[in-house]
């Protein structure tokens, strides 16, 4: 029998659940002040916004959301064709004394994570940086660990995990597919 | 994108992605103490001036900058070139010396593109890796492509959108650089282009344009969305193109009394240097509808937008 090409790991409900208890874990390691939530782009936004929202119903407390380009920080620039470059929303205000909590959809290498925070650093003294991924996937080229994880899933390098969401993609899920399909 | 040697090089997806790139960049650095990417660092760039310019240099240099490139600036006056070297020899000296990008501003017509095929040349032939880019700061009275995406991006600004804008170039367009780019990337990014001018300052060749032509001044400013004065290049001028400064300005001169005919929206731009009391009324230039500060800020965000798209990302393979 040929293996399917792509096997879901989590389905929408299983993403919506993912995002609330990530949402308490936050709310239990940021209290009293809400935190400044920064989404990486691209999927880090959609998430970022929904982990905001689950914050501010469950504590209420509404927690600000900002989007954070990381493209003019990549350390692989000049080895891919010339990337566009996304957009970055920050508070007014800055982000000098705000505890922040980058979100990204996978961890793998920890390279973006590596980016934002020297894209952080042009902007500000933030008082303290956590991390928040629904996905860690393991295989780490940096010393660098989620402070909140949706979920561990181990993977082989061949294998690619897609994080869907419905504000880019039209539905909630997490896939896993060869990288070569 | 290998080089940036003309306004008709780009196509509107590659215009609306240099012009949404320097929105980024614009975006990245608002509200910065330090205004320094680490995006370039490594790069060498040359900027190449054989005509005079505060403006598109000190521009260039700090776009450079801004992207963490080393920055070297050769003027002619100053250099071998004194000594009869030609451009040529100077510009495959520094590309040898490792420079990335070579920004060339000079008076002939052409001479980006003559250098653009000499690096091509040697590169494939003699020497491999020296294939510096190439960009055109402005060649005689042919082409000034950053300048035109300069004042893209302020109209953009402005409008919202070219798309169907009407925008009217006033003044000297003979000896306008500024005005041959300005046409061609207007019209690509669909601006319908309208030029008034005497009609001594009209190249020959016009009627082959994708434009408009008038004398009448105030007939042409109120259907106006925008409109650009160009400076008078008394520079390139031998010979009587206008009996006197005070003609032109009674003419073709923006007063205060012909902006109020422009509609409430429209901006004024001028891609300087200004002679005031002559194409444009100090008035008028001191306005809130002078956008030339703006545009002025907006040219360091394209240039970047330039070297990023032409310095950042692998080498196309060709």
């Amino acid at each position: 029998m040929v293996p399917p090409a792509q096997r879901e790991l989590l389905d929408a409900a299983a993403v919506a659940r993912t995002i609330a208890r990530m949402a308490h874990q936050i709310i239990e390691r940021t209290a009293p002040a809400p935190p400044l939530l920064l989404g990486i782009p691209s999927r880090g936004v959609p998430l970022a916004h929904r982990l905001a929202a689950r914050i501010g119903e469950f504590s209420g407390t509404p927690a600000a959301v900002g989007t954070l380009d990381i493209t003019l920080y990549r350390d692989d620039l000049r080895r891919r064709p010339t990337r566009a470059l996304a957009e970055t929303t920050l508070p007014p205000d800055g982000i000098d004394d705000a505890l922040v909590v980058l979100v990204d959809d996978v961890l793998y290498s920890g390279r973006t994570v590596r980016a934002a925070l020297d894209a952080l650093r042009e902007y500000g003294r933030p008082r303290a940086v956590q991390l928040a991924v629904l996905v860690d996937r393991g295989h780490r080229e940096l010393p660098i660990r989620a402070d909140y994880v949706g979920k561990n899933l181990p993977t082989a390098r061949d294998e690619e995990i897609a994080v869907l969401l419905s504000e880019l993609d039209g539905t909630d899920g997490v896939v896993i597919r060869r990288a070569d399909d | 994108m290998r080089h940036l040697l003309s306004a008709a090089d780009l196509d509107a997806p590659t215009a609306t992605a240099l012009l949404d790139t320097a929105d980024r960049l614009k975006q990245a650095l608002a509200g910065r103490e330090v205004h320094k990417l680490p995006t370039l660092r490594g790069r060498t760039i040359v900027t190449m001036f054989y005509e005079n310019s505060t403006r598109t240099r000190a521009s260039f240099e700090v776009a450079g900058k801004w992207m963490s490139a080393d920055v070297i600036n050769v003027s002619a006056a100053a250099s071998a070139v004194a000594k009869g070297e030609s451009l040529r020899d100077t510009a495959l000296t520094l590309a040898a010396m490792g420079a990335d990008c070579v920004i060339l501003r000079h008076p002939a017509s052409g001479a980006a593109h003559r250098l653009a095929d000499w690096i091509g040349t040697e590169s494939a032939t003699l020497r491999a890796g020296l294939a510096a880019h190439v960009v055109n700061a402005g060649d005689g009275t042919h082409e000034h492509p950053t300048q035109a995406l300069l004042d893209a991006a302020t109209l953009r600004d402005s409008l919202g959108t070219l798309a169907g804008r009407r925008v009217t170039i006033v003044g000297d367009i003979l000896h306008s650089r500024v005005a041959r780019s300005g046409v061609t990337l207007l019209t690509t990014l669909g601006a319908r282009v309208h030029l008034v001018a005497p009609p001594t300052l009209l190249p020959t060749g016009v009627r082959s344009w994708p434009v408009t032509v008038g004398h009448d001044l105030e007939a042409a400013l109120p259907e106006s969305d925008a409109v650009m004065m160009l400076r008078v290049q008394a520079e390139r001028m031998h010979g009587g193109f206008f009996p006197s400064a005070r003609e032109y300005a009674r003419d073709y001169g923006l007063s205060e009394a012909r902006a109020a005919l422009l509609p409430e929206h429209a901006p004024v731009l001028h891609p300087g240097p200004m002679l005031r009391g002559m194409e444009i009324s100090s008035a008028v230039a001191d306005s809130p509808r002078a956008v030339i500060t703006d545009q002025v800020r907006n040219g360091v965000h394209v240039r970047m937008a330039v070297l990023y798209h032409l310095l950042a990302g692998v080498e196309e393979v060709t």
